[in-house]
């Protein structure tokens, strides 16, 4: 049934009816399906990919990539102070990487100021953290396979053999 | 004034008209379109890009780039345990659409026949009748699934026929076949001595079994030129590129005549197509799966809608019956496109006897498909509510 987390990661919002059709399986079948894979875990979320700059009132937003290296603890390894770092809502991802850095953080503010902030009275101060290397975001051409342009005219003709 | 008669007495296609109509028209839904919705794969394009930095801007072999032959002909052992020679057995020609008139002009003399089953692509019995020949029809039926089978043929058969085409999976029904039932035309070419013209364009895109090639049944290469190419696999079509295999002789023939009018097919093309043998597979089987939901998708909603519609094996079109509505496809199709905005393509166009037909493609997103079969409804709704 991979088809259907396929479908759904194409598109969240095809019905299970849909579905149903697209891969000649019973509704019921899909919807337990679903319904499983929402419980277990599987899909976590769904939810819309925005393009930021389109959205009234928040072209101000901004987004920074933070390099985070960080002494491991006895026993948990970087998980625990993973899980310190990621619980505050600035963070949107946060990533453990092979590499120079331990930890990639994604975190979003209303300005460089917010961001900054973040990053010298919350992050850097944290025991354990030893180095902080922020990226800010200048502009976004592609983000979870979605490429952010202006949809480009057809180019197909309407009607061919 | 100046125009042959050959050419002056071919028939027209018969809805040149409902045509116009759709492309003097705006916001309108198609599926009435005959290639991908998906863009060339980025590998591919990009490979395109790069020969034209490297200054790969000039003429190939007649026959095509000996790398891409030999490319091809590599594939075709991979994937079918097929084997052609390169160079003798093998030619790049512009889309299948070349090969096809090639073959044609290379094997008729004037007033003998091909059988071409109906309904099928538009261009065959037009190229027939352009090389001299005459286009003898083999109609299908929908209660068969429009599959040519030996009683069809047989009936069909008659003195001075010298060829026959076939195509699968077939535009516009999506029909194809198994193994055993092209056993038994390829026993009746033998029984009537007839070259078989295969046009496989679709063959990637078979759904519910593995895609046989008629030229790898027994006893059948000698007897076959096999025509395939690279715009639906691949979503190639404004390439241009496709290819052809078969017996030495007919391949020179046809070499002959492809020289003196094509040349060789654009290089830029058949750069674009080495990487599409070499690194193509993946974007391939990534396409056929949606095109396989999409399939499933239409047919079911089609059926559910009251438009009785089989389940094609393969190619991108359903071809439902609107019979129920007492209507010609072409009505059907103007009616549709005033009322909802949703464009098909009538019966009418792929043969006489198509006329409670349409043509659906589904190589149009699911916003589209979705939308497509909403407007549908609501225009069969409005008609069984006037009645």
């Amino acid at each position: 049934m991979e088809d259907v987390l396929e479908i759904l990661m194409n598109d969240a919002r095809t019905t299970p009816e849909e579905i149903a059709k697209m891969i000649k399986k019973p509704l019921a079948t899909v919807k337990k399906q679903i319904k499983a894979y929402e419980q277990d875990g599987t899909i976590v979320q769904y939810k819309a990919i925005v393009n930021p700059e389109m959205v009234e009132g928040n072209q101000h937003l901004v987004r920074a990539l933070i390099e985070v290296s960080i002494t491991p603890q006895k026993d948990v390894g970087f998980d625990h102070i993973a899980e310190r770092i990621y619980k505050f809502s600035e963070v949107q991802s946060c990533y453990l990487v092979s590499g120079s850095y331990d930890l990639l953080l994604i975190v979003e503010g209303a300005s460089i100021q917010t961001v900054a902030e973040f990053v010298s009275s919350k992050l850097s101060s944290m025991e354990n953290v030893r180095q902080t290397s922020t990226h800010f975001l200048l502009k976004k051409y592609k983000e979870d396979g979605k490429v952010f342009k202006v949809a480009p005219r057809q180019k197909r003709l309407n009607i061919t053999y | 004034m100046y125009v042959s008669k050959l050419v002056e007495d071919l028939p027209p296609s018969g809805i040149r008209a409902f045509f116009d109509l759709v492309l003097g028209m705006k916001d309108v839904i198609s599926l009435g379109v005959g290639e991908p919705d998906f863009v060339t794969p980025w590998n591919i394009r990009e490979h395109a890009i790069y020969s034209l930095e490297q200054g790969y801007t000039s003429y190939t072999s007649n026959k095509g780039l000996a790398e891409l032959r030999k490319d091809i002909v590599k594939f075709l052992k991979w994937r079918y345990d097929l084997e052609y020679d390169w160079d003798k057995e093998m030619l790049i020609t512009v889309g299948a659409s070349e090969g096809m008139d090639l073959v044609f002009r290379a094997i008729l003399n004037p007033g003998e026949k091909v059988l071409v089953h109906e309904p099928c692509f538009v261009a065959y019995a037009p190229l027939v009748t352009l090389a001299g020949g005459k286009a003898v029809p083999v109609i299908t039926t929908a209660n068969e699934g429009f599959k040519v089978t030996l009683a069809k043929l047989e009936k069909a058969y008659q003195k001075g026929v010298k060829a026959m085409v076939l195509n699968y999976p077939c535009n516009p029904t999506g029909t194809s076949y198994t193994r055993q039932e092209l056993l038994a035309i390829a026993k009746f070419a033998k029984k009537h001595d007839l070259l078989v013209i295969s046009d496989e364009i679709y063959d990637e895109l078979t759904y519910d079994f593995e895609h046989t090639p008629f030229a790898t049944l027994p006893g059948m290469k000698e007897r076959v030129v096999y025509l395939n190419g690279f715009s639906k696999a691949y979503a190639m079509t404004g390439f241009r590129l496709g290819w052809v295999a078969g017996p030495e002789k007919i391949l020179a023939a046809m070499t002959k005549i492809h020289q003196y009018t094509i040349m060789c097919a654009p290089i830029t093309s058949q750069m674009a197509a080495r990487e599409a043998m070499r690194n193509g597979a993946k974007a391939v089987a990534a396409m056929k799966r949606e095109y396989n939901r999409r399939r499933n998708f239409i047919v079911t909603s089609l059926n559910e809608l009251g438009m009785e519609c089989h389940m094609p094996q393969g190619a991108f079109y359903a071809f439902p019956s609107i019979k129920r509505l007492g209507m010609s496809s072409l009505d059907f199709a103007q009616d549709l496109l005033e009322q909802e905005k949703v464009a098909l393509v009538p019966g009418h166009a792929f043969g006489s006897q198509c006329a409670d037909h349409v043509r659906i493609s589904y190589a149009s997103s699911y916003d589209n498909l979705r939308e497509a079969v909403a407007r549908m409804k609501r225009y069969l709704e409005r008609r069984h509510g006037k009645k």
